[in-house]
């Protein structure tokens, strides 16, 4: 180790130029890793903030036609639950963390003083704002059971919709004329970026308690009923039993899966998930790619740097070096070159996150949804992994055409 | 029975070959360079390789010198069967048995003289201030004790050869090979390069020198003549010719000796 160390020394001082690019295209292979890896992850932190906005471990279901027929009763019939609905399964199904039923008036004059919007109202029980993440900005609320119990006219706030009535005054205490009956404002939805949704984004409607809503518009059956449960496991399970109750009450087939049309987001998350890492994966072979094209580089100055020194080796060979004296100094040169690189690399690509961090996400569409990149202890371990993998490399190939050098061959031609 | 082997091998020649053979096989065409080489080098020997060009002497050269290997025959350096050795164990037998001087020198140019010098050694595993010193008593006794911090570009042919020889020199070897030593040289500092190997033959040193100049190769103890692969002539330098080149070299040299005695004593 010693002498590879002195001839490692001796040799070192030689090609700067030579040095200084090498560790240029390892820096910039660096750097193209880290970013590439540091968006994916942005994007997958990102992916998963926006797509919990809307809430966690639901199952969104639209009643529909039945396509079975089911004790005597022909395919074709439309169930229909209502707003006992709601009451009936949480009553019988205490394992859920909440049951929640929707009805929807769409395109309904939401007025404040001269101004009218057109929007939709959704008409629902107390536990939606907890569970679809209706979080109210400071000052307000949502509403709650005895709102409900108690019919009273109160409405929340989607934050986008709310700005469009009222401009940028606090809505809450005002009144809202609501299809002409006038509601106070209890709340306003504090700003998210949602990537799933139904029937359109929550800042773009406003919410009433659902005995409220029937009062007004006369309707009970549901648009919606959404299921949260308490654990992702437990989810299937729900959907069964959920199938099983009202298939009793109503008289459909509990394995006709079409009369409730579903979209269980535990399902879907889990997609999401193996999606996000194959663009993480993607990422990082283009990544590695790019670094490799970096260590080829290393590579073939080190096998110029072989040729050139092809006598020198001989020489030395003669003199009694061992195959590891003459390869080793390679080994060391190559991994100096990556391990430099990799150190400039990580500093431009820190630099350049840090850059790319200050700029303010809000308001910025493409960041909402790409998110900010953002360096990992994970992309640190393979970064420099692959770094690791690609100096040795790139230092052993040509260092062992050093050592199979003959130097009787070599010496010949004087 | 540990000491009779030892004492076997003391009185054994340094350089044992029977019947050497060597085939270099290109793919298409094979070469047989040495077809059947019988030599034996003594302890203290001067053997001087003379022939034509291609008959087969750095062939020979090489595997005296283990940087290859023999195709057929048997080869003993120091009484240690060469045949089998791994590669490192090769580098090895080179480093501690071997000095090397060429034709081109070879000289590692980056480094100085000294470095050139200590290069053996460092292979050798000579501890830095050992080293420090043997580079700087065979500087002295080459005549360039003022020249070690010299690159070689900064060194005549001559000087360079002189580097080379301390070199060959550094780990103290059973042997000194040189393979043309002379060929880059002019007249004069050949002349001198072989007064120092005469130097070393006196200190009792053993070489084995290839050349084309017969003046040269007869001042040498013995002279193996090759042709075609074969040794066509191996014979003692004879008095009457021995004598000449005593006589011829005693003007040139004596000096140089002198100084050696000088720093010896
Ligand atoms: N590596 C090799 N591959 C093929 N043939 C070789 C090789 N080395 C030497 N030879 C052949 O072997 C023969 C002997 O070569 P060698 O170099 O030993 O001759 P030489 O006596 O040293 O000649 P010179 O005086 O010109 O240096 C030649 O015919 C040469 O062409
Ligand atoms: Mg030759």
């Amino acid at each position: 180790m010693k002498v590879i160390w002195q001839m490692f020394l001796q040799s070192a001082h030689i090609a700067k130029k030579r040095a200084f690019l090498t560790i240029a295209a390892i820096a910039w292979g660096t750097v193209a890793i880290l970013l590439l890896l540091s968006f994916g992850e942005g994007l997958k932190i990102q992916l998963n903030k926006n797509r919990r906005a809307m809430g966690e471990r639901l199952a969104v279901m639209w009643p529909g036609e039945t396509t079975k027929p089911w004790k005597g009763l022909p395919a074709g019939r439309p169930i229909r639950p209502t707003i006992d609905d709601i009451e009936y399964l949480s009553a019988r199904m205490p394992e859920l963390e909440a049951v929640i039923g929707e009805i929807y008036s769409w395109r309904t004059a939401l007025g404040y003083g001269a101004k009218v919007v057109n929007g939709r109202v959704v008409g629902t029980n107390a536990v939606y704002g907890e569970a679809r993440k209706h979080y109210p900005v400071a000052g307000g609320r949502f509403f709650s059971d005895v709102d409900v119990s108690e019919r009273r006219r109160v409405v929340f706030l989607g934050d986008e919709i709310a700005a469009d009535i009222f401009g940028k005054g606090d809505p809450v205490g005002k009144t809202l004329l609501l299809s002409n009956s006038p509601f106070t404002v209890i709340g306003v939805m504090q700003k998210k970026t949602q990537m799933g949704m139904y029937g359109g984004p929550d800042s773009k409607h406003v919410v009433i308690p659902v005995s409220t809503f029937k009062a007004l518009f006369g309707r009970e059956r549901l648009n919606v009923l959404v299921l949260q449960v308490k654990k992702d496991d437990d989810m299937k399970m729900a959907l069964r039993r959920v199938n099983e109750l009202l298939g009793a009450k109503y008289g459909y087939d509990p394995n006709d899966d079409r009369v409730l049309q579903t979209w269980d987001t535990v399902k879907s998350g889990k997609i999401t998930a193996n999606i996000t890492i194959g663009i993480q994966l993607f990422l990082g072979i283009i990544g590695a790619l790019t670094l490799l094209i970096g260590g080829v580089g290393v590579a073939n100055i080190m096998y110029a740097v072989v040729k050139e020194r092809t006598r020198e080796i001989g020489v030395k060979m003669a003199l009694g070096a061992r195959s590891a004296w003459i390869t080793g100094p390679f080994v060391l040169e190559g991994l100096l070159y990556t391990v430099l690189g990799g150190v400039a690399g990580l500093s431009i690509a820190m630099v350049i996150i840090a850059g790319l961090g200050l700029i303010p996400a809000d308001g910025n569409k493409v960041m909402e949804f790409l998110g900010k990149p953002t360096l990992s202890w994970q992309i640190g371990v393979a970064t420099s992994g692959i770094l690791g993998l690609i100096g040795l490399a790139a230092g052993y190939f040509p260092a062992r055409r050093a050592a199979l050098i003959d130097p009787a061959q070599t010496l010949r031609y004087e | 029975m540990a000491t009779r082997h030892e004492e076997i091998r003391a009185d054994r020649p340094i350089i044992e070959m029977v019947d050497i053979r060597k085939v270099y096989d290109t793919g298409k065409v094979k070469v047989e360079a040495l077809k059947g080489i019988d030599l034996s080098v003594a302890k203290g020997e001067f053997i001087a390789i003379v022939g034509p060009s291609g008959s087969g002497k750095s062939t020979l050269m090489n595997l005296i010198g283990c940087l290859d290997t023999a195709t057929g025959g048997e080869f003993r350096i120091g009484g240690e069967l060469v045949k089998g050795l791994s590669r490192d164990q090769l580098a090895d037998v080179r480093n501690r048995r071997i000095g090397f001087v060429f034709q081109a020198f070879n000289l590692l140019p980056q480094i100085s003289a000294a470095e050139n010098v200590a290069m053996p050694m460092i292979f050798g595993g000579v501890p830095a201030k050992a080293r420090k010193e043997r580079v700087a008593e065979l500087m002295e006794k080459v005549g360039l004790g003022d020249r070690m911090e010299h690159k070689p570009t900064e060194l005549s042919g001559g000087q360079m050869q002189r580097v080379a020889i301390a070199r060959a020199l550094a780990m103290n070897p059973d042997i000194v090979l040189a393979d043309e030593p002379t060929g880059n040289l002019d007249t004069s500092s050949g002349g001198d390069i072989m007064g120092v190997f005469l130097d070393l033959w006196k200190q009792g040193r053993t070489l084995v020198v290839i050349t084309h100049d017969m003046a040269l190769a007869r001042r040498a103890g013995r002279i193996v003549e090759i042709r075609d692969g074969r040794i066509v002539r191996d014979a003692a330098v004879g008095p009457e010719e021995g004598a000449a080149s005593v006589s011829a070299a005693a003007g040139a040299h004596v000096q140089g000796l002198a100084s050696t005695a000088e720093q010896a004593a």
